[in-house]
C-alpha cells in the first residue's frame, strides 16, 4: 500500500463555521506533502483532523472518511491515533523539565521498559540532528535551550513514540533561517523513513522540500498535485495569484 | 487637559493607597502599643483565666491550628478536585456556566450566613455538636469557593501548548492533568490554598454561630473535642471591660496576625520560587 493517508468528503465545523468543506486528498508513503494556503483558510483545521487533535476542541465536528493507512480513523483510539501520527507546533512547546524528561516521556507513558530509554533518547536526539549539541547536558532545563533547538527537541520528542507519519503545522515559522534550514534537511532525512505532512506560508520551503502540494482557499482544496507541476504550471489561476504573492 | 486630567488622578489614586497603608500602620501600632507588653512564652502557653495576668492564649492557639490543618484536608482535595473537573474535564455547556457563576457567588456570602449552615447542617444535622470537627467542616465550605476559583485561575493560565504537546505524544486525559498540567498550576494552587487558609484562620463570626466555646481550659485531642480559636478568644478579651483583658485582645491580635503574615509568607515564597523555574 502506498496510501499513508486518505481523506474522502472530509467537511469540518467550529460550532456553525464550516472551517472545511469536502477535501478529498491522498497522502503517499514517504513523502513530504505541503499545505498551502493564506490565513484562515483551514490548513492547521486538516492537519489538525489526521491526529483527531481537533476532538478536544468543544464544539468541533466532522463528516467524511480518513483513513490511516486503510482504517477509518474514526474504529481507532484517539490516544493510539495519536501514537502513531506525532505532530510537531508553530512554537517550540518543550515541557518545562530537562531535555531527557522530554524525550523520554513519550516513550515512558507508553510503557517502554527504563532500560530501553537512554538509547531512545540518544537515538531520537540524533535523528533529530539534536545530539551532538545537547549530550553533555541532557538533564539541563530544556527552556534554556534556543528557540530552534527547542523545536528539534521537538521533533526528537514526536519521533521518540515511533510514530508512522509526522504532521508539521508551520514548524518554522517562528525560527531564524538557518534554523529553518536545518529543519528542511531533517525533514528531507526523515522522509526515509517516515510520511510527513507540512502546512508552511513560505512558499520556498515548500517548494523545496515536498514531493506534492495542496493549495487551499477558504476551506476548501483548490488544487493539489505534484509540488513541481504546483509552482511550475498551476492548473488553477487562483493558484497561481497565490504563489506569485499577488494576494494572501 | 487630558494630561491634568490623568495627573489629578494618578494622585488621587496614590493619596487613597497611602490613607489605607497609614490606618493599616495605625491598627498595627495600637495593637502593638496595646498588646506587646503583654506577649511572652507564658502568654502562649497558659490557658485563659478570670485572673488577667495569668491567661494566655494556648487553648485558643491549638484549636486554630487544628482547625487550620482539618479544614485544609478537608477543603483542598474537594476544591482542587472540582477546579481540576471544571477546568479540563467539564464541556462547556449551559449547565457548567451556572455552576460557575454559582460559586462565585457562593464566594461572596457572608461568613455568618455559613456559620448558620455549619449549625444546622453539622453540629445539628450529623450530630457533631460544638467540636472541632464541625468547626472545620463549616470553614471548609466558607473557603471552598476561593479554593475552586483560585485553583480554577491557576490551572487556567498552563499554557494549551503543554497541553497540546501532551496529547500529540498520544497521552490520556488522566496522564495530561497528572503529568503536566498540575505540576505547572501547583506553585498557583498551593497560593491560593494558603490565601484561603489564612483568610479562615482570621474568621470569628461562623464559629461563635455553631458555638465554639470561649472559655476552654485544655488543648484538644481529637476532632470531636470542643474548641476555641484565636479570633474567639480575642473578641472575647475584648468584650470585658477590665482594662487588662483589652491589652490581652491586643496581645491575641499580634499572635494572630504573627500566624497570618507568616501564612502570606509562605505563598509568596512558593510562588517566587516557582516562577522562576517555569517561563513560558
Ligand atoms: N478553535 C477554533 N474555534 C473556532 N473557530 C476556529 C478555531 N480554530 C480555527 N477556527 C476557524 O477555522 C478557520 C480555519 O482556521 P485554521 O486555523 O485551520 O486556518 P489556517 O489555515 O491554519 O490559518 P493560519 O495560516 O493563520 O494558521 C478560520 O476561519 C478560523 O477562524
Ligand atoms: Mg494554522
Amino acid at each position: 500500500m502506498t496510501e499513508a493517508i486518505h481523506t474522502t468528503n472530509l467537511n469540518a465545523w467550529y460550532g456553525k463555521t464550516h472551517a472545511l468543506k469536502n477535501i478529498d486528498m491522498t497522502v503517499e508513503n514517504n513523502k513530504i506533502t505541503a499545505i498551502i494556503g493564506p490565513s484562515g483558510c483551514g490548513k492547521s483545521t486538516f492537519i489538525r483532523c489526521l491526529n483527531r487533535m481537533n476532538d478536544l476542541i468543544d464544539g468541533f465536528s466532522t463528516e467524511g472518511e480518513i483513513l490511516i493507512r486503510g482504517k477509518d480513523i474514526k474504529d481507532t483510539d484517539p490516544v493510539a491515533l495519536r501514537k502513531k501520527i506525532g505532530m510537531v507546533f508553530q512554537k517550540p512547546n518543550p515541557f518545562p523539565k530537562s531535555i531527557y524528561e522530554n524525550i523520554a516521556y513519550g516513550p515512558r507513558i507508553h510503557g517502554i521498559n527504563k532500560r530501553e530509554l537512554d538509547s531512545i533518547v540518544e537515538s531520537s536526539l540524533k535523528k533529530a540532528a539534536l545530539w551532538n549539541e545537547v549530550k553533555d547536558r541532557l538533564n539541563d532545563n530544556a527552556m534554556e535551550l534556543s528557540g530552534g533547538q527547542q523545536q528539534r527537541l521537538c521533533i526528537a520528542r514526536a519521533l521518540a513514540v515511533g510514530p508512522e507519519i509526522i504532521l508539521f503545522d508551520e514548524p518554522c515559522s517562528a525560527l531564524d533561517p538557518i534554523s529553518a534550514s536545518k529543519i528542511e534537511d531533517l525533514m528531507i532525512d526523515l522522509k526515509e523513513k517516515y510520511t510527513i505532512v507540512i502546512v508552511t506560508h513560505n512558499m520556498q520551503q515548500a517548494a523545496r522540500v515536498s514531493d506534492s502540494t495542496a493549495f487551499f482557499l477558504m476551506g476548501e482544496m483548490i488544487e493539489f498535485g505534484d509540488t513541481k507541476q504546483i509552482f511550475k504550471k498551476p492548473r488553477e489561476k487562483s493558484t497561481e495569484d497565490y504563489i506569485t504573492g499577488r494576494f494572501g | 487637559m487630558r494630561y491634568i486630567k490623568g495627573e489629578a488622578f494618578k494622585y488621587l489614586c496614590m493619596a487613597a493607597t497611602v490613607i489605607a497603608l497609614m490606618l493599616l500602620a495605625l491598627l498595627m501600632w495600637d495593637a502593638w502599643d496595646k498588646g506587646a507588653g503583654w506577649l511572652s512564652l507564658k502568654f502562649l502557653n497558659s490557658f485563659p483565666s478570670r485572673f488577667p495576668e495569668q491567661a494566655g492564649i494556648k487553648s485558643a492557639l491549638w484549636g486554630s491550628i487544628w482547625l487550620m490543618i482539618l479544614t485544609a484536608i478537608i477543603s483542598i482535595p474537594l476544591g482542587v478536585g472540582a477546579a481540576i473537573y471544571l477546568e479540563e474535564y467539564a464541556r462547556r455547556t449551559w449547565l457548567t456556566r451556572i455552576i460557575e457563576i454559582n460559586i462565585s457567588n457562593l464566594a461572596g456570602v457572608p461568613s455568618i450566613v455559613y456559620g448558620i449552615l455549619g449549625l444546622a447542617l453539622f453540629v445539628r444535622g450529623l450530630m457533631l455538636g460544638r467540636s472541632l470537627l464541625a468547626g472545620a467542616l463549616t470553614m471548609a465550605l466558607l473557603i471552598l469557593p476561593i479554593i475552586i476559583i483560585s485553583s480554577q485561575e491557576a490551572i487556567r493560565a498552563v499554557p494549551k501548548s503543554i497541553r497540546e504537546a501532551s496529547y500529540a505524544l498520544g497521552s490520556t486525559k488522566w496522564q495530561t492533568v497528572r503529568h503536566h498540567v498540575l505540576p505547572a498550576a501547583l506553585p498557583g494552587i498551593l497560593t491560593g490554598n494558603i490565601l484561603s487558609l489564612s483568610r479562615a484562620m482570621g474568621e470569628a463570626a461562623p464559629l461563635i454561630m455553631i458555638g465554639a466555646l470561649t472559655f476552654i481550659a485544655f488543648t484538644p485531642a481529637g476532632p470531636f473535642d470542643p474548641f476555641t480559636a484565636l479570633p474567639i478568644q480575642i473578641f472575647n478579651w475584648a468584650s470585658r471591660p477590665k482594662a487588662e483583658f483589652q491589652f490581652l485582645a491586643a496581645a491575641g491580635i499580634l499572635v494572630l496576625l504573627a500566624l497570618l503574615l507568616a501564612m502570606n509568607a509562605a505563598a509568596i515564597i512558593i510562588r517566587n520560587k516557582y516562577q522562576r523555574y517555569i517561563k513560558w
